[in-house]
């Protein structure tokens, strides 16, 4: 049976300095520290590590990445229940658990303006003209990909091969409306005047159907195992395909038709029928192909677009809110989900341009053929490419996908209180207040745990290995009256 | 509100047609190639100066 569709992205943000030499790792330590450092007493993951609040001397590239935690990389758990640190050379969010699709939406866009203040923060901290700059893209042109991760929590007991069977068609084909756009083609023998414009940044990289790596030898569909949550119970089903948005639409679409496929699939709503013959070609297809037109196999001989694969995927999930309804991915979110699905399909179809300000995609596109048009400038042009970069620029005078007039679902009020305040919905309430109101007795957190230490032996941990235990429902009056760590251990019964 | 019963799509050209973005002719239409037009006469002040280089350097370390 469908179970509550929590879910988080993940995104590893690009990153360039200007004006000094770096490396990405001190870089990306560099940027995290002027966060952390302004905020709160760094919280670390695994470790304990102090930040002096204001002592900005020293603050540099070298001494960022000091000796004695070189192989420890910056690590902060935020107020809000979010995850920020250092993941492979690149800045790297993780959002707090979230419900549905528009909490997703709020503190993804939260995660973005924690980038910013940490770029405004080192420019500030460093003061040697240097800039460091981050850009919420997939990929640099030259064969290299980092990814933006989506998280669901599924009911253990669904098999696996299910999973993997009926979710892969909405993987290869969701990229029309999830797609964030890039001029130019990586993937090996094809050039870039045969593809000057695709619909992925993420599509060539992909060379297996399931798999779990992730940093080479890419699977559309990821096996990673590693819950964090009650292993009995739960599959957290983490996802690598995606692109990283700029459009809020495309974010809350890609999370929102995703979950409600999922539910689908724990209640055998889906069937196999649209799997398809090569997915991994067929992603790639689909990519290689702004027109929309372009057919793939299906693995019983059938041949369809992108686009009616949609369609047959939304048909069974009206289906599915007729008979089961929507629960899971939230009653009226889910049904948001819906209604915009079925528009931004209808969209794409027919009136291209009626979608541009909710996919990033083609909204991307109309910015480089307008500047093409204008500019009389040939497919190939550096230009070009750098409109496409740009578009994923993070900061706010230089960034071009926030000049595009996108659709907005969330208010800057709220993006702004969700830079601090978790969601009061999942267990990432617990993980943010006590953060906030005893940050000097936590030692470390965890998805599934904090650590206290009150002082007196042993540190005491409390186990949140249920995604949905620990909301402000559960346990917002009882943090609110506890004046101490000690008082709340004592009144949880650790 | 969208229409949720069983839909009668357009049948879509297949494959080999390509799909031209034509002048706007509607209002609609209208509204965002103004909306484009004003975005490409700021964009130069905002545009990398040296697109050339900018595209170059940027180069990042692969991740997950």
């Amino acid at each position: 049976m469908a179970i509550a569709k929590v879910c988080g992205i993940e995104t590893e943000y690009g990153i360039v300095v200007r004006g000094a030499e770096s490396n990405p790792v001190a870089a990306s330590s560099v940027l995290i520290n002027a966060y952390v450092s302004g905020v709160i007493r760094k919280v670390g993951w695994d470790f304990e590590d102090e930040q002096p609040a204001n002592d900005a001397r020293g603050f540099s590239y070298e001494t960022a990445f000091a000796p004695e935690i070189e192989t420890q990389l910056v690590n902060a758990v935020l107020t809000n229940g979010a995850r920020y640190y250092v993941d492979h050379a690149h800045p790297e969010i993780s959002t707090p658990e979230c419900v549905d699709a528009l909490e997703i939406v709020r503190w993804d866009r939260a995660a973005e303006e924690i980038v910013r203040v940490s770029m405004d923060r080192a420019r500030h901290l460093l003061n040697d003209g240097s800039e460091i700059v981050t850009y919420k893209n997939n990929s640099d042109g030259k064969g290299n990909s980092y990814g933006c991760h989506e998280n669901y929590l599924m009911d253990r007991a669904t098999p696996f091969g299910r999973i993997v069977a009926q979710i892969t068609p909405h993987f290869v084909t969701r990229q029309v409306f999830c797609g964030a756009g890039k001029v130019g083609c990586e993937f090996p023998k094809t050039s870039n005047s045969s593809v000057p414009y695709q619909i992925s940044q993420r599509a060539d990289f992909f060379e297996e159907e399931v798999g779990l790596e992730t940093t080479l030898k890419r699977p559309i569909v990821n096996t990673r195992d590693e819950p964090h949550c009650d292993p009995q119970k739960y599959r957290r089903l983490h996802v690598i395909v995606g692109d990283a948005n700029m459009a809020e639409m495309s974010t809350y679409l890609k999370v929102g038709t995703t979950s409600i496929v999922l539910a689908m699939i724990e209640d055998d709503a889906v069937g196999a029928d649209l799997a398809l013959a090569n997915p991994v070609n067929a992603i790639r297809q689909i990519s290689h192909d702004p027109s929309l037109t372009r057919t793939v196999a299906l693995r019983d001989g059938r041949r369809m677009t992108a686009l009616e694969i949609q369609w047959a995927l939304l048909e069974r999930a009206q289906k599915y809110e007729r008979s089961h309804g929507l629960v899971p991915v939230g009653e009226a979110v889910g049904a948001d989900v819906l209604a915009k699905w079925e528009t931004v399909l209808a969209g794409l179809e027919s009136d291209r341009a009626s979608v541009s300000h909710w996919v990033d995609w083609v909204a991307k596109q109309r910015l480089v053929d307008g500047f093409a048009e204008r500019h009389d400038v040939q497919p190939g042009d550096a230009r070009l490419k750098a409109l496409d970069l740009q578009y994923h620029d993070l900061r706010a005078d230089k960034g071009l996908a926030k000049r595009m007039n996108l659709a907005t679902l969330v208010d800057d009020d709220d993006v702004r209180s969700a830079m601090t305040e978790p969601p009061t919905t999942t267990r990432a309430y617990f993980r943010g207040r006590c953060l906030q109101k005893w940050p000097n007795d936590i030692v470390a957190a965890n998805w599934d745990s904090l650590v206290f230490d009150i002082g007196r032996d042993p540190l005491r941990r409390v186990p949140m290995m249920e995604p949905l235990r620990g909301t402000a429902e559960h346990v917002g009056q009882l943090i609110d009256e506890c004046e101490t760590a000690s008082e709340l251990l004592t009144r949880l019964g650790s | 509100m969208a229409e949720r019963t069983q839909k009668q799509k357009p049948a879509p050209t297949r494959t080999d047609e390509v799909v031209t973005d034509g002048a706007p002719v509607s209002p609609q239409g209208e509204k965002l190639k103004a909306e484009l037009d004003d975005l490409l006469d700021e964009i130069d002040e905002v545009l990398e100066t040296n697109a050339e280089d900018f595209v170059k350097s940027y180069v990042q370390k692969g991740g997950e």
